[in-house]
């Protein structure tokens, strides 16, 4: 049933098209019907998995000559991450329903996006994981350089080339692999059974882990997400924090740990203090975390305080894989689903709900504007989402990260202090932000009452796009269990070994 | 040997030969009062039909080898020369459909003769087995390509493309046939098992290198190599399209197949390697001692290929030139995938593969047959889009392309379609080609050497996405300063869209080609 997220996406991908040009509220609501259908299946597939372990979908043979399969499977971690596509995708549809450039062929670019991240998640065999991983790089290319803002074509062309540098590591690494395994499958399974070397084992880890963590934003390769995130088209940026900085983590934790954990191992000396690719790879993610919420707090452009920002999210997410215990990794998990939603939710209120009213980004400009007198709605959802972001309790944001920092704390308690001080931080750029652009005293523009200068109202597509991402986050932080359930086992599971 | 046999056996070469002899007859015999547009129809399809013939030939041919002794065959028709020859006719057939759209020259019947026989030439190519037939068939196919490129008589580039190639093709010509005379000198045999033999009893000698390396030269001009390459980008951008596109393809595949037959025949055993791990490394042991500055020789200049191929090509604005770089820098992975034989590093793997077990070595000649063909394919479709837009604009600029997506949506298309898949995008056909060649690599040899090699080919080949990023970003990104539509003539267009289809459609089911070209071995 999962694996129709993908032919459909793809499907609606291709009609789009195939749509006569002129037609944008036909394609409009097509893509809000393939991405809905995508959420609803999503949704079906979540439930229908539930206290389930992995279970196999299609497995047929591709390439008998490498013994490369289409096998498509899901455990509790991808259902999870589904979930997530599927809420991405219809927020994404909703936040541009207001494109009116070649607007079929921006939900054809979109669509295919979201089908080769239906694709990633869902895949278990080596190098099928990788095709769906490599086919998302042309969309998001597309749809920056389009349909973009601020420095587009450079930005674009940065992340294309970024991934594709990251995903050539990633090839080397899986095609050595392979080679070094000498085992007739390449299924993810299979592969983490076959008993790589440890010194083998020591120098791909770091190879695979590094080409999946540039997507994943970790310093120092973060450069490409604040400059993409800003560039990108609302819808894109949203799926650029929200779902792609989540394939990077994903492929990270899928294949990076499960199919070389001793890559992990301490090396036998320290140098500088680090003594294993874990502890090089955990300090990375702390420097992230701190940094990014650093920078942030330094921005005058508001889409970079959030693009900022979800790199210091992401750092989390690698920390929490770099801690290798259950609740951590757990952790880790949650906060890709719980990133993906609030991030989500932020680069839609500032690119589409604000910015395409006020046509500024700029935080100086903004203040004289007085948008919570003006767009209500836009301060209080963004109350909301900032209080998620900050981690409050009652959002997700809250139960990930303490789970990353409880799970931290068991293995190196100077990573939760430094990591502390990135919480701290992330309170103070958000609040900046939300006071600069919202509840500011400044005195108001001059031109703020002449004519022309009104602020179009809210439309339903907003309102209903808002609702479902905090909807998203407030169901999962009052009630973290639906998704802690799912995650666990297959965490359990992937730490044992092989994620049988 | 009889008459028969021979005729047998080079079926394909003489239904070509026929067809060649037949256009011009019909073109310079009954269609002289006719319009142009029936003249190049009727000569293409004339064309089109004889390479069709020869494919049934090529079928009835299959398995035969013609020779004074059977041990020591002049010409086969098996295991990858079918695959190869087969590619070849296809390959042909469709830059002659591309014909169908060019005004360039008034002598079509003399044109599409001029290209069946060069494609003759490269089916004796794919086929020889030994130094003379080779020659006489790249000498057949060469001289081919040198009129081909002269064919557009009022373009002056074209001229001078023509004779730049020609100057360097004799100089090369020059050079291989000095080596081949070593080889011949040496080993008093000009059949290529037979030379194998003699240097595996004789143990290394100096003057096999020296040989090797004029052989090399040779043919490195042949698939244009670094630093073999210099007439490339000229000849790429005089030629008229149509000509180009054969050069691009039909006779890249002719002389990597020959590099191929030469590699099997010379860096591996003969036949397949079966059995057990332990007799395979012994006998890789003996040649391991012999033969491994053969393969460095060629890896040196497969490395200098993807860098200066890539590199060079970030700084084009003709689109032609940067097809020139980019087909440097493939002819670079495939001579990587060429000279890193699974049986150097002396680690041969024995891969299960289909029904039976084949030799790495096959599964290495399947990757490299597997990425010319698709190579060559999408190479054709390339210069037909290039050729549309350049009749539209006058110009072959990246600027042309500007706009493209308005002027002409399917062209924009087929131009994303081929050039994602040159970049190696999947799940296009251009990325099973690098990924099977690379995982033949790794998988064959193990060691620094390989991996080093594959890693720098992977990091290269990011570095041509961006260049193949540049064109489609005026074709899709950027406005049009132009937005008169462009036209493209009905066949045209439908040869791209087919194209466009094989390159999406192979590369979504990848086995189907692998296991053809995996089957035209286990009937060989």
């Amino acid at each position: 049933m999962l694996a129709w997220t993908i032919y459909l996406s793809f499907a609606g991908a291709l009609l789009q098209a195939l749509l006569p040009k002129g037609k944008a509220d036909l394609s409009r609501w097509l893509a809000l019907a393939f991405a809905a259908a995508g959420l609803a299946l999503a949704v079906a597939g979540f439930a229908a998995g539930m206290g389930q372990g992995r279970t196999v979908i299609v497995d047929l043979p591709w390439v008998p000559a490498m013994g490369i399969h289409f096998l498509l499977a899901a455990d509790g971690i991808s259902r999870v991450l589904v979930l997530l596509t599927g809420l991405a995708a219809v927020a994404g549809v909703l936040f541009s329903w207001n494109i009116e450039l070649r607007t079929n062929e921006f939900f054809a670019f979109f669509l295919a996006l979201i089908g080769g991240v239906y694709g990633v998640f869902l895949s278990f065999d080596l190098f099928l994981l990788f095709v769906f991983y490599e086919i998302a790089i042309v969309p998001k290319y597309f749809l920056i350089s389009i349909w973009g803002s601020t420095r587009r074509e450079y930005a674009a062309m940065k992340l294309a080339l970024y991934s594709f540098a990251g995903s050539a590591m990633v090839l080397i690494g899986l095609l050595a692999a392979y080679a070094t395994s000498g085992s007739h499958s390449t299924g993810l399974i299979a592969l983490a059974h076959a008993g790589l070397p440890v010194s083998f084992q020591m120098w791909c880890f770091p190879l695979v882990f590094t080409g999946f963590a540039i997507l994943a934003g970790m310093w120092p390769f973060h450069t490409w997400a604040p400059t993409g995130h800003v560039a990108a088209p609302t819808a894109a940026s949203m799926l650029l924090a929200g779902v792609v900085m989540k394939l990077g983590a994903y492929g990270c934790l899928r294949v990076g740990i499960a199919l070389f954990p001793r890559g992990l191992d301490p090396w036998g000396f320290s140098f500088i203090g680090l003594g294993s690719w874990r502890d090089v790879f955990a300090l990375l993610a702390v420097i992230g975390i701190v940094y990014g919420a650093l920078v942030a707090l330094a921005q005058t452009d508001f889409k970079f305080v959030i693009g900022y920002s979800s790199v210091s999210h992401m750092g989390f997410v690698l920390l929490g894989l770099m801690t290798l215990n259950q609740i951590g990794m757990t952790g880790a998990v949650m906060q890709m689903f719980s990133h993906g939603v609030i991030a989500g939710l932020l680069f839609a209120i500032v690119g589409r709900i604000v910015y395409e009213r006020t046509h500024t980004r700029q935080l100086a400009e903004l203040e004289t504007m007085h948008l919570s007198k003006r767009l209500p709605f836009a301060a209080w959802a963004f109350v909301i989402a900032g209080m998620a972001s900050m981690g409050l309790p009652g959002f997700s944001g809250f139960v990930a990260e303490l789970q990353v920092l409880v799970g931290a704390w068991k293995v190196n308690p100077w990573w939760v202090v430094a990591a502390g001080v990135g919480i701290v931080v992330g309170v103070a750029y958000t609040w900046r932000a939300l006071q600069k652009a919202f509840f500011s005293d400044a005195p108001p523009s001059p031109h703020l009452h002449e004519p022309g200068h009104e602020l179009a109202a809210i439309t339903w597509p907003e309102v209903t796009g808002v609702v479902l991402l905090t909807g998203a986050s407030l169901v999962v932080g009052l009630y973290p269990r639906i998704l802690l359930d799912t995650i666990e086992p297959a965490v359990k599971a992937l730490l044992a070994g092989g994620g049988q | 040997m009889n008459y028969w046999d021979l005729f047998h056996a080079t079926l394909p070469v003489t239904a070509l030969e026929i067809a060649a002899l037949l256009v011009l007859v019909v073109d310079l015999g009954f269609l002289r009062r006719a319009t142009l547009n029936v003249r190049v129809t009727t000569a293409a399809l004339l064309g089109v039909a004889g390479c069709g013939a020869a494919l049934w030939g090529l079928t009835l041919s299959a398995g035969q080898s013609v020779g004074v002794n059977f041990e020591l065959p002049l010409l086969t028709e098996s295991g990858g020369t079918v695959a190869a020859q087969a590619g070849i006719l296809i390959l042909t057939a469709l830059t002659l459909l591309l014909l169908i759209d060019s005004v360039f020259t008034r002598h079509v019947g003399e044109y599409v003769s001029v290209v069946l026989m060069a494609a003759s030439g490269g089916l004796i190519v794919a086929a020889a087995q030994d130094l003379l037939v080779i020659f006489i068939g790249l000498e057949l196919l060469s001289l081919g390509l040198y009129i081909l490129t002269a064919f557009a008589k009022s373009s002056g580039k074209s001229a001078e493309a023509a004779l730049k190639y020609y100057l360097f093709g004799g100089m090369s010509a020059a050079f291989l046939l000095f080596g081949f005379s070593y080889f011949y000198g040496l080993t008093g045999s000009t059949n290529l098992k037979q030379i194998q033999w003699s240097m595996t009893a004789s143990g290394a000698s100096p003057m096999f290198y020296v040989a090797w390396i004029l052989v090399v030269a040779g043919l490195g001009f042949k698939v244009a190599a670094v630093p073999f390459h210099l007439w490339a980008p000229d000849t790429y951008e005089g030629a008229p399209a149509p000509a180009a596109a054969f050069i691009a393809s039909v006779s890249k595949v002719a002389s990597f197949a020959l590099l191929l037959t030469i590699s099997m025949n010379w860096f591996v055993q003969s036949g397949p390697i079966t059995g057990q791990r332990s007799v395979v490394t012994a006998a890789l042991r003996q040649y391991y001692a012999t033969w491994p500055p053969l393969a460095t020789i060629l890896l040196v200049v497969a490395a200098a290929s993807m860098i200066v191929g890539n590199l060079a090509a970030l700084a084009q604005v003709s689109v032609r030139r940067l097809l020139a770089y980019s087909a440097i820098a493939h002819a670079g992975y495939i001579l990587l995938g060429i000279a890193a034989h699974p049986v150097y590093a002396g680690q041969g793997r024995l891969i299960e593969w289909a029904e039976g077990n084949i030799g790495p070595a096959y599964l290495s000649a399947n990757a490299v047959l597997y990425y010319v063909l698709t190579y060559g394919l999408t190479t054709i479709g390339a210069f037909g889009v290039v050729a549309v837009v350049e009749r539209a604009t006058g110009s072959d600029r990246m600027d042309a392309f500007l706009g493209l997506h308005k002027r002409n949506p399917v062209l924009a298309a087929v131009l994303l379609v081929l050039f994602l898949s040159l970049a190696g995008i999947p799940p296009l056909v251009g990325f099973w080609a690098k990924f099977n060649l690379f995982a033949a690599v790794l998988g064959a040899s193990a060691g620094a050497a390989p991996f080093a090699l594959v890693a720098l080919a992977l990091a290269l080949s990011a570095v041509s996405l961006y260049y193949y990023l540049q064109v489609l970003k005026r074709a899709y990104v950027m406005p049009a300063v132009d937005e008169t539509p462009i036209e493209a003539h009905p066949v045209t267009l439908a040869v791209l869209v087919l194209i466009a289809a094989a390159v999406v459609g192979l590369g979504c089911f990848p086995a189907l080609l692998q296991g053809w070209i995996g089957s035209c071995y286990s009937a060989g």
